[in-house]
Order: structure tokens, then C-alpha cells, then sequence
């Protein structure tokens, strides 16, 4: 036990955490996140619904940023995508742009607010594979 | 005073805990530790367990160590460390401490050494505030005033100034055991521990517990 390798046990650790149905997403996606939300005791799943403008991290502490407009007002949310609070996650358009952050976004709406679909789409969400389990 | 465990710090990750909350957690691999000496007090004056952590080719100790490990039964192990405790007639040498030795939700207490910083100015050494930036200010980062003038005319003792900072000892107290896999000697530790990856930490239970 004296010489570790101490990145492979931090991915053990991990592991269990590690949620292999995520799709692979990428900066210019249009998804739709299902959040599970406790209220009041309550829980139910909430959908969320926008334009992912950054992907951040690798392995357990992935989190993708989802930008919308909601009531005419911008609104971003971080969703740590290995959460167990979060049901699933719909890949619904695969955008097509030059940024692994899109934050030019902020500054643009309406028309001009808008991402070009990519051509083919790389991975389909049918084919999905899960993420290597690195930390 | 109890016992408690060296280990490596292994690197920080995060867990997802039963209601679902991302927890970060440092990844600790302790033990196992083997009771090299155990200190009474008729024999040595105080009651302490001594421990030792850690594989080393015995070519790289010296030979007054080699030989109080061969009486502990033991070939190279790199690090001893002493836990005072009150019932050391307990243990006796060559007793193996495992990671079991702890358990969910336990607090402890974890000492290790920070990373070292070298050189640094009042800012980051002390906290200290600076003068502006800009405006024709060349006043930035210097420490300012160390006292009064005339009287006492000299500096206390003990001023804060800048110098060496980090690669001290450091305890952190009060940390809750999120998990412990007693299989592989692993302790999951709830937020930060002090001094690098791979640094040698020691383990014990919290000693001041309460609220």
C-alpha cells in the first residue's frame, strides 16, 4: 500500500456517484434538464429547458451551465450533471459553434440569440456512451 | 488523549450523500499502523502509544532505527509518530490499527504539514490590508508601520512582518468522517486537509467535542 496511485482510487471513490445514462453534451446544445425539487416535503420534477453554455469539470464534478430566457430575463443555472436530484437530461438540438464557452450569448437575444444546428450530430443519443470513469 | 492513524493524503473529491448533497470530501489512505513502542509511566515518565506508517527499504534508516523496528518485529517502516493515551498497557507491540479504527459521522481532529508558500509579504502572510494601486500611489504592498517611534523606540517582539510562510504544522479540528472503507484503508474526510498530495497526515479523534 505504500506507493498508491492515488488518482485511480480517487476515481473508485467516485465511481459509485458516477452516473453512466448522462448524454455527452456540448457548448451550443439545446437540452432539457429534469430536475427533482423538494418542496414543502413534496418532490416533484421540474423541467428546464435552454441553451448550454459551458461545459465544466471532468468525471464526478462535471456541471453544465444552461442559459434561457425566462419572462424576458436571462437565466442561468449550474446543474452537476453526476446529481442524483437530477432525473434526466434530454439532448434536444445539437447547436452548432466555434466556443467551448459561449458566453457571447449574454449579449445577444432575440434573432440574434440563435445557434446554428450542427449538420450531422456527432453523437446520437441513441449511440451514447458513457463518460470514462476519470476524476 | 486517544489514538489515531497516519496515512497519505490522497486528493480531494466529491460525494453525492444519502439526501443527495454534494459533499467534498479529501480521500485519505490510513494505515495500516503497527504499534512499535508502547510508553508507560513508571518506564518513560508519561503513557503514549508509538506508531509506525509507511514501507521503506531498510537501507534507508539508520541502524539505531533498523534495530528498534526489528524489536518491534518489523522491517523499514518511514514514519514513527507518538499518540499520548491513557490506557497504553492496552496495546502491545506489533498490534496492527486499521482504518476501522474510526467510523461514519466520528469527528476528528487531522495534523499534517502545509504546503509551503516561501517568501511572502504582509498581503498573503498576515492578512494584511494595501495601499491603493493607482492614482500616483507608490504605496502598494509594503507592510506600513511596524510602531510607535520614541517610545518604545525599538519593535516588539513578535510583530507581524513578511517572511517564510507554509511547511508548518497545521491541525484542522473538528471534521466529520463522511465514510470509511476498511477494505482498502481508505478515510473520506469532509472538506480540506493540510499539506500536499501524497503528504504523510495524522488521524485522531477530535479531541474538544461538543455543541
Amino acid at each position: 500500500m505504500s506507493r498508491l496511485n492515488a488518482h485511480q482510487i480517487l476515481a473508485e471513490v467516485a465511481a459509485g456517484n458516477l452516473r453512466t445514462d448522462r448524454p455527452a453534451m456540448n457548448a451550443g446544445d439545446t437540452v432539457k434538464v429534469f430536475a427533482r425539487i423538494v418542496e414543502g416535503g413534496k418532490e416533484r420534477i421540474q423541467a428546464y429547458e435552454g441553451v448550454v453554455i459551458k461545459v465544466q469539470g471532468v468525471g464526478i464534478s462535471k456541471t453544465v451551465t444552461v442559459r434561457r430566457i425566462f419572462q424576458g430575463v436571462g437565466v442561468e443555472r449550474v446543474f452537476p450533471i453526476h446529481s442524483p436530484r437530477i432525473d434526466r437530461i434530454e439532448v434536444l438540438r445539437r447547436g452548432d459553434v466555434r466556443r467551448a464557452r459561449i458566453y457571447y450569448l449574454r449579449g445577444l437575444q432575440g434573432k440574434a440569440a440563435r445557434i446554428k444546428e450542427k449538420a450531422r450530430d456527432p453523437k446520437p443519443a441513441a449511440a451514447k456512451k458513457p463518460e470514462p470513469a476519470t476524476v | 488523549m486517544a489514538l489515531g492513524l497516519l496515512g497519505q493524503k490522497l486528493g480531494m473529491t466529491q460525494i453525492f450523500d444519502e439526501k443527495d448533497r454534494c459533499v467534498p470530501v479529501t480521500v485519505v489512505a490510513v494505515g495500516p499502523c503497527f504499534v512499535t513502542q508502547v510508553k508507560t509511566v513508571d518506564r518513560d515518565g508519561y503513557s503514549a502509544i508509538q506508531v509506525g506508517f509507511g514501507e521503506v527499504k531498510e537501507r534507508r534508516l539508520s541502524k539505531g532505527e533498523v534495530g528498534h523496528l526489528k524489536a518491534a518485529g518489523h522491517g523499514g517502516l518511514r514514519h514513527l509518530r507518538e499518540f499520548r493515551v491513557d490506557n497504553a498497557g492496552d496495546y502491545k507491540v506489533g498490534d496492527e490499527i486499521k482504518a476501522d479504527l474510526f467510523a461514519a459521522d466520528q469527528m476528528v481532529d487531522v495534523v499534517g504539514k502545509s504546503i509551503g508558500k516561501g517568501f511572502q509579504g504582509m498581503q498573503k502572510r498576515h492578512n494584511a490590508g494595501r495601499g491603493p494601486m493607482a492614482h500616483g500611489s507608490k504605496f502598494h504592498r509594503h507592510p506600513g508601520s511596524i510602531g510607535a517611534g520614541t517610545t518604545p523606540s525599538r519593535v516588539y517582539k513578535g510583530a507581524s512582518m513578511p517572511g517564510r510562510m507554509g511547511n508548518e504544522r497545521v491541525t484542522v479540528r473538528k471534521l466529520t468522517v463522511v465514510r470509511v472503507d476498511a477494505e482498502k484503508g481508505l478515510l473520506l474526510i469532509k472538506g480540506a486537509l493540510p499539506g500536499a498530495e501524497g503528504g504523510l497526515l495524522m488521524v485522531r479523534p477530535a479531541v474538544k467535542v461538543g455543541r
